[in-house]
Parts: C-alpha cells; sequence; structure tokens
C-alpha cells in the first residue's frame, strides 16, 4: 500500500509528510519530520516518553497513526522554548535537576504543560496524578514534582 | 493496510462489510494500537470512525444520554451533566489509563475490547444502557450486557459498528457509583470492580442493577445482588446479602492480579461501598 501525504501544523508551522498508513505518528515524527525529541519508550502507551499534544489534547504519539494527524495541530517539545528562551518548565527542570538520562523528560515537559494549562495551581496530589502516565526510572519523581511545582509558581506570576 | 477515514456510520459499514481482509474499528487506538504493535493482529483495513458526526458527540434527548462512539473519556469527565447525571460511569470511564490515554479512549472501545476487567462496563451495565449498532442491512439497539461475550469477543456481526451508548433518563431519587480495586493508585487494571445503580422511593429502595468486573469471563450483571437490596434502606442486613451474593455469583481465575479466594471476597467489600455511594447519591441517608 503507497504512502499517503498529510499536511499537518507542527509547533506553528505547516508541516507535509509522506508515511505508510499503519505507521505510528511517533515514527512520522521522528523520522520523516525530523523531531527526534519525541522518545519511544515502550510503544504501548504506557511510559509517556513519547507524549504529545494532538489538537490541544495531551496523548501518546505512539498510540496515534502518522495518517490520522492530517488537518490537526500538533505540539512537541521542540515548540516549548521561545526561541533561545526556555519555557519556566524547562528552567526549572534544569534548576531542580528534575532529569538524569533525559529520555522520559520531554514527555513530561509536555504532560506538566498540559497539567499547568488546565491548573495553574496543581498541589502535590494532582501534579502526581497528572504526570502518572509518565515512567521516569532514574529520579524518583520527587524532583520532578518539584520542578513543576516551581515553574506553575513562576508562570502565575506572569 | 489500507486507512480509510469515513464521514458517515453507514459509510463506515460499507467500508468494513466490502473488506475481504481483517478489518478494524478504530476510535481511540489505546487497544487497537497496541495489538498492531505486538503483533497480535495484522490489519488489512483500519476504519477511523473520529470523523463521523453521528459519533463524535454527547446529547441529551427526551429518553437519556446519547454518547457518541468517539467520545473521549477525558471529553465524559469535562462534561459537568453528565458528570452529575451519572457520576459512577463517569468516575469509571476516567479510571481508565493516564490522562495521555484519557485524550483518546472511548468506551465503546472499552466494550468492544471486551476485556473482563473493563472498567466503563459494569458501570454501564448497572445504569442499564444500551448501544446503538449500525449493520448492512439494520439498526438495532441492544442491551450493553449483551454485547460482551467472552474475554476479547463480542456479539457484534462481521461490518457491524456501535454508533452510541444511550444512557435512560435519570429518574428522581436514583444514584449510581463505581468502584476498582488495584493495589495502587493510578493506572493499573482491575483486580475486582463493582457498579451499582439504584433508585428510592420514600427512602427504600425501589429498584437497582449491581453489575461486577474482573471476577468471571465477562463483566457480570447480577440480579440477585440487586433483589439482596431492594427493599430496604441499605442496613447491615442488607449489605451482607449484596456482599454474599456478589461472591456468589463471580467465577474468577487465578493470575498475577489476584487470587479467586481474594477476588471472592474482596467483590462484596466493593459492592458494599459502592451500594452506600450510590444510596447516598441518591439522597438516602
Amino acid at each position: 500500500m503507497p504512502s499517503v501525504l498529510v499536511s499537518t501544523t507542527i509547533n506553528g508551522d505547516a508541516v507535509e509528510y509522506a508515511c505508510p498508513q499503519d505507521e505510528t505518528l511517533l515514527d512520522s515524527l521522528r523520522d520523516r519530520v525530523g523531531l527526534t525529541g519525541v522518545k519511544e519508550g515502550c510503544g504501548t502507551g504506557d511510559c509517556g516518553a513519547c507524549s504529545i499534544t494532538l489538537d490541544g489534547r495531551l496523548v501518546c504519539s505512539c498510540l496515534v497513526l502518522g495518517v490520522e494527524a492530517n488537518g490537526r495541530e500538533i505540539t512537541t517539545v521542540e515548540g516549548l522554548s521561545d526561541g533561545d528562551k526556555l519555557h519556566p518548565l524547562q528552567e526549572k527542570f534544569i534548576e531542580h535537576a528534575a532529569l538524569q538520562c533525559g529520555i522520559c523528560t520531554p514527555g513530561f515537559l509536555i504532560a506538566a504543560k498540559a497539567l499547568l494549562d488546565r491548573n495553574p495551581n496543581p498541589t502535590v496530589e494532582e501534579i502526581r496524578y497528572g504526570l502518572a502516565g509518565n515512567l521516569c526510572r532514574c529520579t524518583g519523581y520527587d524532583k520532578i514534582v518539584r520542578a513543576v511545582q516551581a515553574a506553575a509558581k513562576q508562570m502565575r506570576k506572569k | 493496510m489500507r486507512f480509510e477515514s469515513p464521514t458517515t456510520t453507514r459509510e463506515a459499514v460499507a467500508l468494513l462489510t466490502r473488506e475481504r481482509g481483517d478489518a478494524y474499528v478504530l476510535a481511540g487506538g489505546t487497544d487497537l494500537l497496541v495489538r498492531m504493535k505486538l503483533d497480535l493482529i495484522e490489519p488489512d483495513l483500519v476504519v477511523d470512525i473520529k470523523g463521523i458526526a453521528a459519533m463524535q458527540s454527547i446529547r441529551t434527548t427526551a429518553s437519556g444520554t446519547r454518547i457518541g462512539a468517539a467520545v473521549s473519556c477525558a471529553e465524559l469527565g469535562e462534561n459537568k451533566k453528565l458528570k452529575k447525571t451519572w457520576p459512577g460511569v463517569v468516575e469509571a470511564a476516567n479510571l481508565i489509563g493516564s490522562d495521555q490515554i484519557q485524550g483518546r479512549c472511548t468506551m465503546v472501545g472499552n466494550l468492544c475490547n471486551a476485556s473482563p476487567a473493563a472498567d466503563s462496563v459494569p458501570a454501564l451495565m448497572a445504569a442499564a444502557a444500551k448501544v446503538v449498532i449500525v449493520g448492512k442491512k439494520k439498526r438495532r439497539t441492544v442491551a450493553i450486557e449483551k454485547i460482551i461475550t467472552g474475554p476479547g469477543e463480542t456479539s457484534l456481526a462481521r461490518g457491524e459498528v456501535i454508533e452510541a451508548i444511550i444512557l435512560p433518563r435519570r429518574p428522581p431519587k436514583s444514584g449510581d457509583a463505581y468502584l476498582r480495586f488495584i493495589p495502587r493508585t493510578e493506572m493499573d487494571i482491575a483486580v475486582v470492580s463493582a457498579g451499582i445503580s439504584l433508585k428510592l422511593e420514600r427512602g427504600v429502595i425501589k429498584s437497582a442493577r449491581v453489575a461486577l468486573g474482573a471476577v468471571a469471563a465477562t463483566p457480570l450483571l447480577v440480579p440477585a445482588a440487586a433483589r439482596a437490596i431492594v427493599g430496604s434502606k441499605l442496613d447491615d442486613a442488607a449489605l451482607e446479602k449484596l456482599a454474599a451474593a456478589c461472591s456468589n455469583a463471580c467465577k474468577p481465575i487465578d493470575d498475577k492480579r489476584g487470587t479467586i479466594e481474594y477476588r471472592t471476597r474482596v467483590v462484596g467489600v466493593l459492592a458494599r461501598r459502592a451500594a452506600k455511594i450510590a444510596y447516598q447519591r441518591a439522597g438516602g441517608a
């Protein structure tokens, strides 16, 4: 079966790619568009390393087909910063050493942004529930939770 | 594999009926894409139903609430009216997976995946939900408990798709609740679960429906458990009878999530707790 052409908007830019019809959006983003900030952990929706937003909704890109992105809007970790200026979540992740190997980090950032967009002042419990779909095998989560709290605080000031 | 994204149910049915190879319906994809990834299935055709208007909306009509098959569980949780009317159903739907999964998964997908541990199914059975099935020749409305026939097996014929779930109108003085047991707080599959919906008349339970999950090859509707509390004010004796009826009805398996003995006992505990919540929501003391 031939590849199909997909027209989509990624991080604010119009993007076109051709992909086989059974390819996941994760593979399309990484291999066709070159957005390797989207990571593959499990490939089955359990780890959240491939998290993106699709029309503003947080999803695992490994559980979306590349062809489904046609006409939709995608945000990946590459779209978080404003040029060279990092997003407050990115700054606080660095300040709080909320990452070690870094594989889970893009997914955590996207999921944390989706959480804060919905709830600008989450409790620790709400952060832990909100990030339950993202697994980290290095940090023990505590630093991630603190970084998200600190970023939330800074973002509320604006 | 060929991907199709029809805009009407009729077109979806035609595509599924015409395909000679293996055809699958794609809603949220949170089960389908996992099965593709694990090479458990190799679809020749995938029909995405998310472009079909009749499957995208939540509508309240004179006879109840109609939830389109492609409505994600996250959307259910964001619908204040539905949450107020059928809190047990929405709670059950919102227990499935993480926020990432919630953004895609659907109750009809949960139903058609036909897991004995499907969270939304016992809650929907307790709520007396029906599903609208569309096939090549006819459209039929079927009670939800008629759909799952075994683990991974449904009564849907080839080419048939579920277009929507219909929840009945909520009668006054009624309430529902769903509880599941998992050994952690998030991201797990039910070891045991119970959904209960009941209606009161002057504080006495006039009618009830009790459904259990993860304790048999399919989610179970247990009329004997409902009878155990009908006519009572949910006193201790009625709760005892409810728990016993639930334990009696279940035919669980031993697996890594729980033993037969454990599930048989805990199902009664969960049913009692769910009944108390439903009773309170119905306005009982």
